[in-house]
């Protein structure tokens, strides 16, 4: 009986490492003809779906296929080519007697993931870190205790709400603002900020306790001011932590799906100004993973590998280089 | 001068703390002034075919109910293992992997479920969807118990053993009973997380319009269904979608404030 239990504790445990190889190895083998055929030039073509004429003698070397792409750039992107039947892709992908095939690449979801993400932490940063000064060094203990729970069901928020609230009620204001469209980097960007608020306010709020009170009596005996205490003794001691605390924020934002479907516009056109529309990976995910299939399927499943591994690496070093080193 | 950038700087601090409460009460207002404007209490007696939500409801239950019967034992056999068992390097790579998974984008955690168990059984399922849940779950659900047991105290394992009982007796009868509450409250909160989530059942369970208990087919889902809602041009599905969500909000925070409420109380 002790020795079922055992095991069974165990391998419970080992299926943790058995999921996370096996994603990694899924979506590997699912973006396999994606990778193969694109190569790591996925990761620096803007068209999506886009359907190229072959040189008159087909040539299957991969690099002239992207010299085809290349010298079409030119071409306005046709946005109906997303609607593309893709039966007819599968069609035009047998590579020996057609005369067009389909390329994918995947620069303007990367960029848009990348730049909402930033939008997101430069818009939440200053907010998070005044909510964590205000709940961990201001407000009386009954206050905070009211406020941190308030900030906390902001996170429990499911974030399909946090899409329809802002797109019907946060982005019209955005957009009278800053003008340009109503869906766009930009508000996406802000939506999710507001999404990642409470995340970054609740763990760097938990580094700063971590101060211990002698610190902070010394520096208040000296004649400190709050803002001072604030200034050199608390921010110095738990900086490493408030780090931490905002890569992780940066990891969540990266993979967040529903609040940015709703707002970024959804259109694989790299955009030229902050108000344009554009596409994240993961709703590029979302949006076309039901219709897609063959070699569309499996670019999408390149953009989820690309995705899995930037936000594997980036809260590994947030966990283990930051927080731990925090802690 | 010192004083006055201390004054500055406190204020800016209330004044974050203020934006921060008014997004949550702007969200609330929004979702109580729309979503109580179209609720009506036929929505819990019909399906989605003819404009209610009932199906939808009982579908996410169902399909979060799963994931917990599949995620909890395993979430919490798991942290058992690596508070109670597990000693050295494996151990604490498992906590690590764990807390990855935490983090890892929901949408790929859906991709990864489509592609070995929607592909292979030929379509979306119910049981497609809960197991994407349940792997939402499982780290929630590993650290919540590897928390909660690594504040039981040492003597009350010392104590039990002394007393002749075998290993997993005592992590049974003693850890785990000392630790419930924690363990509970933490269980509700992974609950109140997953039954809110849209992503991994996108392309997993889909969603349905009808009534159904059939785990094998496209299952329905609330969230799925309001994300199909919201993008539809009519304002009848529109303010169906407000509805859903003001539905869906309040069961999420009634059950994330119930997990706090057993806290504080046995506190």
């Amino acid at each position: 009986m002790e020795k079922i239990f055992q095991k069974l504790s165990l391998s419970s445990a080992s299926l943790v490492f058995v999921l996370l190889i096996g994603i990694f190895i899924t979506l590997y083998t699912a973006a396999k003809p994606a990778i193969d055929e694109f190569g790591f030039d996925f990761i620096t073509n803007p068209d999506w779906n886009k359907e190229v004429a072959l040189n008159p003698a087909p040539v299957a070397d991969m690099t002239n296929d992207m010299q085809i792409t290349n010298e079409d750039d030119d071409t306005i992107l046709d946005e109906d080519d997303m609607m593309l039947d893709d039966e007819d892709d599968m069609m035009l992908d047998d590579e020996d007697d057609s005369v067009t095939k389909t390329i994918y690449g995947g620069l303007v979801p990367i960029i848009g993931t990348l730049l909402t993400t930033l939008i997101a932490l430069a818009f939440a940063l200053p907010i998070a870190m005044g909510i964590a000064v205000f709940l961990a060094e201001i407000a009386p203990k009954n206050i905070a205790n009211v406020v941190g729970i308030a900030i906390e069901l902001l996170a429990a928020i499911p974030s399909i709400i946090f899409g329809m609230w802002g797109l019907y009620y946060f982005a019209p204001i955005i957009s009278d603002l800053f003008g340009g469209y109503q869906v766009s980097l930009l508000t996406a960007g802000l939506v999710l900020g507001v999404m990642v608020l409470p995340f970054m306010a609740a763990i760097t709020r938990d580094s700063m306790n971590t101060t211990p009170n002698v610190l902070k009596e010394s520096a208040y005996a000296l004649g400190a001011t709050k803002f001072e205490v604030i200034k050199d003794i608390i921010f110095p001691f738990s900086k490493v932590g408030i780090i931490g605390s905002i890569i992780l924020a940066l990891g969540r934002a990266l993979g967040e799906t529903m609040a940015v479907a709703f707002l970024i516009g959804s259109i694989f056109v790299l955009p030229q100004k902050i108000t344009d529309p554009t596409i994240s990976i993961p709703v590029a995910m979302a949006n076309n993973f039901g219709e897609a299939s063959g070699l569309g399927e499996s670019a999408l499943f390149y953009l989820a590998l690309i995705l899995f591994i930037i936000s594997f690496a980036i809260i590994s070093i947030a966990k283990f280089y930051f927080l731990k080193k925090a802690n | 001068m010192r004083l006055l950038i201390n004054k500055i700087f406190l204020s800016l601090s209330v004044l974050s703390a203020l934006i921060g409460l008014a997004f949550l009460g702007w969200i609330l207002t929004t979702l109580f002034i729309k979503g109580l404007s179209s609720f009506h209490f036929s929505l819990f007696l019909n399906d989605l075919i003819d404009g209610g939500l009932r199906n939808l409801i009982i579908g996410q239950f169902i399909l979060a109910g799963l994931a917990s019967i599949i995620g909890i034992p395993l979430g919490m056999a798991a942290g058992i293992y690596i508070q109670e068992y597990g000693q050295g390097k494996y151990a604490s790579i498992i906590r690590d992997l764990s807390d990855i998974m935490m983090s890892a984008p929901s949408i790929v955690i859906g991709a990864f479920v489509y592609a070995v168990v929607v592909v292979p059984t030929g379509g979306t399922s119910g049981f497609a969807g809960a197991i994407a849940l349940a792997i939402m779950m499982i780290p929630v659900v590993i650290s919540t118990t590897d928390n909660m047991l690594s504040l039981v105290p040492r003597e009350l394992r010392e104590a039990g053993i002394a007393l002749g009982a075998s290993k997993y007796k005592v992590i049974i009868d003693i850890v785990i009973k000392a630790a419930k509450v924690g363990i509970m409250t933490g269980i509700l909160l992974a609950f109140a997380r997953i039954i809110g989530e849209t992503a991994p059942l996108l392309f997993t369970s889909e969603t349905s319009n009808y009534f159904s208990l059939n785990l094998t087919e496209s299952f329905p889902s609330l969230t799925v269904s309001i994300y199909d809602l919201a993008n539809e041009p009519e304002e009848a599905s529109r303010d169906l979608a407000w509805a859903a969500s003001f539905i869906l909000t309040v069961l999420v925070l009634i059950i994330n404030l119930s997990g706090r409420f057993i806290t504080r109380n046995k506190k």
